[in-house]
């Protein structure tokens, strides 16, 4: 009991922050003969605890509800959720756990973590870009993976020359509660 | 009906003057990649989610700014060419025939027009050939696309009405009036 009490009592390096949904965005975009398609996620949650100042004790996570993939057209959505796309029913998460943070100056910081979808791990390096204004840090970045390294678009889908291989993800994070720059 | 008169002299009932070759290659041209482009565009809404249906989609619209853009290439010729003269036949019906020569002209542009609105509002913009992006006509808008989508139907189904008209027309000036009205559109022969 004591030594739970002194690990509950041991000062928090940082903070967890409280993400802004209204103004937060997960969205990817890839292209079908030449026509960019433009999705997103509603649905997904994240768990932050970042220090600007100690980047290297900081921990990012972000679970997405993979059934709430959307392009906007119905015809899309539907096929989304299905086997060859996100195979929703089977793999109803994707998730995001950042393995080093690294700061660069100026705001900007190099998360690389694992990502994992469809039941594929895969190591991503995504860079940040953090702007604070008041109380508010939004953090912004993009990186592009390979649909087909996560099964993402199987079967006739897995011919590039329709749906490209590349998808860029990009997100726009706002939260309060993180430690000035 | 589809034999034609044996007592007709074919060379002396001939109409004389013949479109020009630029008309003649961008109507057969046009003729070709409209009725494609219409029967494309019958299948391809047929056909269940795939890439092939989006292949198919895309080469529609391809081919729809295709028409588009030698619509108006033949617009400019036509209104810069004096057509041949009309054969002889009643009044209306060649007042007939130029209220549907006139119709099929605003079609050529009205129904691949209304086609990439139509795709501007889906949020699906047009990228002709692959490689070069157009602009969106209007901001996508799903009210708007559904009903869109309805006058591109309305648009395309009007313009097939008045090919039948204009084929059949012209069938019957050449085989039944034996006035050779086609030789006028004719490769080759003078």
């Amino acid at each position: 009991m004591a030594v739970t009490a002194g690990l509950l009592a041991a000062p928090i390096v940082s903070r967890a922050q409280q993400i802004v949904p209204a103004q937060s965005d997960i969205a990817f975009v890839g292209k079908q003969l030449g026509v960019p398609v433009d999705g997103k996620f509603r649905k997904w949650t994240a768990q932050i605890k970042f220090d600007p100042k100690k980047p290297e004790a900081g921990s990012v996570s972000f679970t997405i509800d993979t059934a709430s993939a959307t392009i906007g057209a119905a015809e899309f959505d539907a096929e989304l959720a299905k086997p060859e796309w996100f195979s929703a029913a089977k793999f109803p998460q994707a998730a995001f756990q950042s393995q080093a943070i690294k700061g660069l100056g100026g705001g900007r910081f190099a998360v690389t973590g694992t990502l994992t979808m469809k039941g594929v791990m895969r190591p991503v390096e995504v860079p940040v870009q953090v702007v604070q204004a008041g109380a508010n840090s939004t953090a912004t970045g993009s990186f592009t993976l390979k649909r087909l390294a996560f099964k993402i678009g199987d079967g006739d889908w897995a011919d590039t020359s329709t749906v490209v291989d590349e998808v860029t993800v990009k997100f726009k994070l706002s939260m309060t509660g993180m430690a000035p720059l | 009906m589809a034999l034609p008169n044996p007592n007709f002299n074919h060379r002396a009932g001939q109409v004389a003057l013949r479109y020009s070759a630029p008309a003649i290659v961008l109507h057969w041209l046009l003729a070709a990649a409209i009725i494609g482009s219409f029967s494309l565009g019958i299948y391809m809404t047929e056909l269940p989610f795939s890439p092939t249906r989006l292949k198919l989609y895309s080469w529609h619209k391809w081919a729809g700014i295709s028409i588009l853009a030698l619509s108006a290439l033949r617009l400019l010729w036509r209104l810069s060419h004096r057509p041949p003269a009309d054969p002889p036949m009643p009044a209306w019906q060649a007042r007939a025939a130029h209220a549907t020569h006139g119709l099929l002209y605003l079609l050529f542009f009205a129904v691949p027009i209304s086609g990439w609105i139509y795709s501007s509002a889906s949020g699906f913009p047009v990228v002709w050939f692959a490689v070069l992006p157009l602009p969106d006509l209007v901001p996508v808008d799903k009210a708007l696309a559904e009903n869109l989508k309805l006058l591109h139907k309305v648009l395309t189904l009007s313009l097939a009405a008045l090919v039948l008209m204009h084929v059949a027309a012209a069938v019957k000036h050449h085989v039944i009036d034996g006035d050779g009205l086609i030789n006028r559109m004719r490769f080759g022969k003078r």
